[in-house]
């Protein structure tokens, strides 16, 4: 892709906690905050950080499903109950799976740099506790092709990625396969712990790698992973602006508070036709080349990775994207440490999405949270050293298995 | 006629009560899945669930649809792989909205008996009467168009009594369900003198299916579950007498419900457990043993009274726990029921002086729930009483007596032949009582 054609940024970046399983507020019998209160709430929070609505000249919104989940449908008519000053704001809804919160973010960037808008209120959301988690794969299964539904397993998108784990086990080793799953999934849950709004903060368990081992169980769930390796059920929203050196001004906020969008990259896979080689993320590759190719960027000047881990194969498999590993040497990056928080590429320095939360159409925007809050020093606990040789941090973000994928690179003003 | 024949029509008796309606809810499921079977598609299966009262009936095809729809959540892995040939069920809630609908659609709701006429098996729940018991089956075997075999779930009646009082030549045997029939893997199956061969191969493909643990007794009145526990019962209830002289009545009710809990590591202590099975249950299985069983006196004063003065403990429909010798409240005992006074007196009235009684327990002691799925659990255990038996305050000799006393009505039911093997009296206690460990064992010696 081509270096953005103008300078634009992100800031006021805003998460609500990701409520599921896991959190202490959570309980499965209670009522729970709906749709409206995520929206609102992180809205609200981005808002407040920008000086009210009165700059925002345009707002986008990223939801996969809650036309099922919610029984609910056009979304963008919820901005002017965020703020009354949003009244009459164009608004737009963008549905692309769990990418659904990248291509928000994709959107805002490309409205801002058609020169359409200086400042976009950018918003991700998904309450998906609404059903019980087997129904839930029914919905969740959307972001595959419909056509597959009746021969998929009852747990659809765990059914996907267990066939990619069964692939990657018998191409390079079970053993370190599951041992690298295991990591991953102590690594987040060890950011998660550093992080208030993470799903995973609560969590205590000592020994997490060897509970991570765990067998899988073909008979109640799927051959090749564990509930560990999956990603959690998650109702939360995230928000952040999206503005041009001009609308920064406007706002009233400090270069610092902000950080500099430079590279995007996107991508599409025929939805229709399997992966060809499922040991390798074909479309995330793309994206993320293409990403780098536009931020004049390589792999090596990242300080961090905010990384589409709905299961820890995909984890694995993403460090191989980039190109951090060798096909089938992913396992070994990760099982060495190399992404963990003191490692040489910090990765889902909050959680990600098994640590943090899945709210599937809320992820991409969420990613973006993160980033920022990493590269401009507010990440509280979870904040990492960000080595000024190196500041650029990189979001990927991905819909279906490996259909729909936003890559974006941040660099730290 | 082979397992499936002997299926498609089946009737349950009583199908309205705690157990029967446990019993409908496994046998409709096995039924179903028995349907959906490809080689089964011309068999027409039909499930009669019968009871006196309607409204029980009503309330069971609320708990049926709930209950289904529940178990076809936790196995839609399965049921997709069932359903693989109906292009027209996609997603889990189609198929799990089918699976429910196939199971309820099985199921004759009815109050009247002739209902029951053409069914090959019967599953008897109805009450604990043996009068009323042999009163209905002989009903049906006299108008039925079929040879039944029955499956009676009685707690205490030995089979071959009902057999020769029905006249049914060997055609029934006790499944003995725990409470509740859904949840508890334990069956208890009692063949009487008589039981045909079939019926007990017939049972034992039947509890496979469902997943059951399988304990063979011998008919003896109580056979091994209830054997064990209406002995203990009366145990705690001697040593309360024993203590009360000292302590006074609600005070030992206390000390001895604690010490049989906590110091001896039990789900619950034995007063609740009576309180929980309900203490008319319990009289009423306590009088039907007592009759068969000539050498001891299987019989408590006690429970006549509370019985008298209409304190009898069991449950109310949501499952909550009723008053009984204790009263709850969050399903924690805090008071004891004193018969003198006809009113309950708060525990905490007595609890520190009581508990200053007993003494300490062993320093390794831990609660049930925190043992009974450890992996440590054994060496928790032996710890715990290997502690228990050097220590010599009261709590700790008591629960070593109390340890002692069960494993003796363990190894008499072993020794009497109710149970064939020591093992299987264990499995009993640790499978339909939930003990952490079995009362036949190395640390009461
Ligand atoms: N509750 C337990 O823990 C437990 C455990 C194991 C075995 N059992 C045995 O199971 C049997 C049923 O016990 P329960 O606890 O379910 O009792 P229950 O009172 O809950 O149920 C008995 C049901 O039988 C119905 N009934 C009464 N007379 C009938 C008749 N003539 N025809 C048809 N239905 C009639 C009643 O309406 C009631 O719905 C008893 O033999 C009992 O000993 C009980």
């Amino acid at each position: 892709m081509r270096k953005l054609r103008k300078k634009l940024y992100m800031t006021a970046g805003f998460n609500t906690i990701s409520l599921g399983t896991g959190r202490k507020e959570f309980h499965p019998k209670k009522p729970r905050p709906g749709l409206e209160h995520y929206i609102k709430e992180a809205g609200q929070g981005t808002l407040a950080q920008m000086n009210g609505a009165q700059h925002v000249d345009e707002c986008v919104i990223g939801n996969f499903m809650a036309a099922r989940f919610n029984k609910q449908a056009n979304l963008p008519a919820f901005f002017p109950m965020i703020d009354e000053g949003l009244k009459w704001k164009p608004a737009v809804a963008v549905e692309g799976a769990c990418a659904s919160g990248g291509l928000a973010l994709a959107t805002g960037i490309k409205t801002v740099l058609a020169e359409t808008a200086d400042v976009v209120l950018a918003v991700g959301v998904e309450v998906q506790n609404t059903v019980k988690a087997i129904y839930g794969a029914d919905i969740l299964a959307g972001a595959g092709w419909f056509q597959e539904r009746k021969t998929g397993h009852a747990y659809f998108f765990p059914g996907k990625f267990s066939d990619r784990a069964g692939v990657y086990f018998e191409k390079y080793g079970r053993d370190k396969a599951r041992k690298a799953f295991a990591r991953w999934y102590r690594n987040a849950v060890e950011n998660a712990r550093l992080c208030p709004t993470a799903q995973e903060y609560h969590n205590k368990v000592e020994d997490l790698e060897a509970m991570a081992m765990m067998e899988p169980n073909p008979k109640a769930f799927v051959d090749n992973l564990n509930v560990f390796d999956c990603s959690k059920v998650s109702d939360a929203a995230s928000a952040i602006a999206i503005v041009s050196e001009q609308g920064l001004e406007k706002i009233g906020v400090a270069k610092k508070d902000a950080v500099e969008v430079v590279g995007l990259g996107q991508a599409e896979y025929d939805i229709t036709i399997p992966p060809a080689d499922l040991t390798r993320l074909e479309t995330t590759e793309l994206a993320v080349k293409r990403a780098f190719e536009s931020a004049g960027i390589s792999k090596d000047d990242l300080s961090t990775v905010e990384c589409h881990d709905c299961f820890t194969v995909a984890g694995i498999l993403g460090t191989e994207a980039i190109g951090f590993a060798k096909p089938g040497e992913g396992a070994d990056f990760v099982s060495a440490g190399n992404t963990a928080r003191g490692g040489k590429i910090p990765f889902n320095t909050t959680g990600g999405l098994i640590g943090w939360g899945h709210p599937t159409g809320g992820t991409g925007v969420h990613q973006a949270v993160t980033i920022w809050e990493q590269l401009t020093g507010k990440a509280g606990d979870a904040q990492i050293e960000i080595n000024n040789n190196k500041p650029f941090g990189l979001s990927i973000n991905m819909g279906g298995d490996d259909k729909t994928v936003v890559a974006i690179v941040y660099k730290k003003c | 006629m082979d397992y499936v024949d002997r299926l498609e029509n089946v009737t349950v008796l009583g199908a309205g009560g705690k157990m029967g309606s446990g019993i409908l809810l496994l046998t409709a499921m096995e039924m179903a899945n028995l349907s959906l079977m490809p080689e089964n598609k011309h068999r027409k299966f039909v499930l009669n669930a019968i009871d006196v009262s309607d409204s029980a009936l009503l309330s069971l095809m609320d708990f049926l649809q709930a209950q289904v729809v529940k178990a076809a959540e936790k196995k839609t892995v399965q049921l997709r792989q069932m359903y693989k040939d109906r292009k027209d069920l996609i997603e889990n809630g189609d198929i799990i909205k089918q699976y429910v609908f196939d199971v309820i659609k099985l199921v004759r709701c009815s109050t009247r008996l002739e209902q029951s006429y053409d069914s090959s098996l019967i599953f008897e729940a109805i009450l604990e009467n043996p009068d009323l018991k042999v009163k209905i089956l002989s009903q049906i075997k006299e108008k039925s168009s079929k040879t039944p075999w029955f499956f009676t779930n009685t707690s205490s009646i030995p089979i071959h009594e009902l057999d020769e009082n029905v006249k049914l030549d060997g055609r029934i045997v006790g499944f003995h369900f725990y409470n509740p029939p859904a949840v508890q893997k334990l069956v208890e199956l009692i063949s009487g003198s008589n039981t045909q061969e079939d019926l007990v191969q017939f049972a034992l493909q039947y509890a496979k299916n469902l997943r059951k643990i399988i304990v063979h007794s011998n008919d003896v009145a109580g056979f091994i579950g209830n054997g064990h526990f209406m002995r203990d019962g009366l145990y705690g209830i001697s040593e309360v007498e024993r203590l009360s002289e000292q302590v006074g009545f609600a005070e030992a009710v206390y000390m001895i419900n604690k010490v049989s809990q906590d110091y001896l590591i039990r789900p619950m202590g034995i007063f609740q457990l009576i309180d929980y099975v309900g203490i008319d249950v319990c009289q009423f299985i306590m009088s039907v043993m007592n009759s068969r069983l000539q050498s001891e006196n299987i019989h408590s004063p006690l429970l006549d009274k509370l019985n008298e003065k209409d304190v009898k403990g069991g449950q109310f429909g949501d499952g909550s726990q009723k008053d009984g010798i204790l009263k709850y409240e969050k399903g924690k005992p805090v008071g004891v029921y004193s018969v003198d006074k006809g009113e309950y007196i708060p525990i905490s009235e007595f609890q520190e002086k009581c508990d200053a009684k007993l003494g300490a327990l062993p320093k390794a002691a831990l609660p049930w729930k925190a043992v009974i799925g450890n992996p440590d659990k054994k060496t928790i255990l032996e710890n715990h009483f290997a502690e228990l038996n050097e220590m010599d305050n009261l709590g700790a000799k008591l629960a070593v007596e109390y340890g002692k006393r069960s494993k003796e009505i363990a190894l008499k039911l072993v020794a009497d032949k109710v149970a064939r093997t020591e093992e299987d009296v264990n499995t009993v206690l640790l499978t339909g009582f939930y003990h952490a460990y079995g009362p036949i064992n190395e640390y009461f010696i």
